[in-house]
């Protein structure tokens, strides 16, 4: 069957076999590697994308589901348009070391940023309980949770600019 | 997987013709259950059908002395809503506690009531303010729907529309969580309507259940206390890797417990 949405803002059609999951399709089709699989029994949140703006977990998502739909990968993430800047969660994660391997990264951040933009005040436990559907082997969540934090902070200061 | 064919039908009765002609076809919604099960090869439909197209399953209304749920509506939707929050506080942290944020993004209430999965949370609910579970036939009381391990009284062909909550003075939700799948190891709902107590448990047995001696004591006092000396039978619970049966039993009393603080608070 054939689908069309917006992939990282440009308008894109496939062709696809309606048993084809999500992160397949942007992996193995579209060649967005960022989007990583992990677990694929939607556990581990690494391939977390943002389906018309919310976070889901791409290995979970059948792709009949994007048509007319809007898809944000870790690959369309950006700071100021034209900037060339990281976008500021990205920042927050490189400046207080909110990785180790970087395999559960692309999720983490996509993750986090849809909790930011959900609740610009952001606590401490708010980040945990909003973590849960992600999980770190390298078992560093203190500074992914500081990093969360911090990331929150600043989109919500560039968002005040 | 294996591949199937995919239907996205506009309207609930060619839905239900669909789902009654092609054998062995099944309906998706959020996919939370589904997609994993035919990840895992155990199952394999010939058919999916989608029900994401259909007009008017998703949305919250407020009826004055009900408030109405979509089958659609996602748990995040639900969490959220300040109408739910206001009127069924309850319902409103139930959602908040599914699953993972990726989860409530898809997941549907009128999927998970469907599928009654024994641990999942919103058939407590459900149960526990005696809504009524609107589908293309007919409407079905909470207490004739839900028959045991995944199963309901749906008919072959039937499919949910919506879920009618009658506005409780108060209610409240507990549960205890499996640390890795977040499912209720046990999960209490308690809600006090003027004319008295609903008690419903989640993740204890094999399949939701009404505690009518916690009922009773909550009618004549609501409040923690009146609980705590209250213990459920064994018998029937279920034992496995997480938890033995005595320790579930042992939990419905905690959970009850903080339920009604939860409601009162």
């Amino acid at each position: 069957m054939q689908i069309s949405f917006t992939l990282n803002g440009r308008p894109t059609t496939v062709e696809v076999e309606p048993a084809t999951l999500v992160a397949e399709l942007l992996r193995e089709q579209l060649n967005l590697t960022g989007t990583h699989i992990g677990c694929d029994t939607s556990q581990c949140g690494a391939c977390v994308v943002h389906l018309n703006g919310l976070p889901v977990k791409s290995c979970t998502l059948l792709a009949p589901a994007l048509d007319g739909a809007t898809l944000l990968t870790i690959e369309g993430l950006q700071g100021a348009p034209g900037s060339n800047q990281m976008h500021p969660m990205q920042e927050a994660f490189r400046e207080h070391h909110g990785l180790q391997c970087g395999f559960c990264t692309p999720g983490m951040l996509m993750t986090a940023i849809a909790l930011a933009a959900e609740k610009p005040d952001l606590t401490e436990a708010d980040v945990r309980h909003g973590l849960e559907g992600n999980i770190c082997r390298c078992t560093g969540y203190q500074n992914i949770v500081v990093s969360v934090m911090a990331g929150a902070a600043a989109m919500t200061a560039a968002k005040g600019e | 997987m294996k591949p199937f064919a995919y239907h996205q039908p506009n309207q609930i009765p060619d839905a239900a013709r669909l789902l009654t002609s092609i054998e062995d076809s099944k309906l998706v919604a959020g996919g939370m259950t589904l997609i994993p099960t035919l990840k895992q090869r155990l199952a394999n439909p010939p058919a999916l059908i989608d029900l994401s197209k259909l007009g008017n399953l998703k949305g919250i209304t407020d009826d004055g002395a009900t408030i109405t749920i979509g089958a659609m509506t996602p748990h995040a939707v639900v969490a959220a809503s300040k109408l739910v929050q206001t009127k069924l506080p309850g319902l409103a942290a139930l959602a908040s506690m599914i699953g993972d944020p990726a989860v409530r993004s898809r997941g549907t209430i009128g999927g998970s009531v469907a599928n009654n999965d024994p641990a999942a949370d919103y058939p407590a609910g459900v149960l526990g303010l005696g809504a009524t579970i609107v589908t293309s036939t007919r409407e079905i009381a909470a207490d004739k729907f839900f028959l045991g391990l995944f199963e309901t009284a749906l008919e072959p062909g039937e499919i949910i529309a919506a879920m009618r909550f009658p506005v409780p003075l108060k209610a409240g939700y507990a549960k205890f969580k499996a640390p890795a799948s977040r499912y209720a190891l046990v999960g209490v709902f308690v809600a006090k309507f003027a004319d008295g107590v609903r008690v419903a448990v989640t993740g204890a047995g094999p399949g939701v259940f009404r505690v009518p001696p916690m009922e009773a004591a909550l009618s004549e006092n609501f409040d923690p206390s009146a609980v705590a000396a209250i213990k459920i039978d064994n018998d029937g619970l279920t034992s496995d890797i997480h938890a033995e049966a005595d320790y579930r039993a042992h939990l419905v009393t905690v959970m009850a417990k903080r339920a009604v603080d939860a409601a009162l608070s």
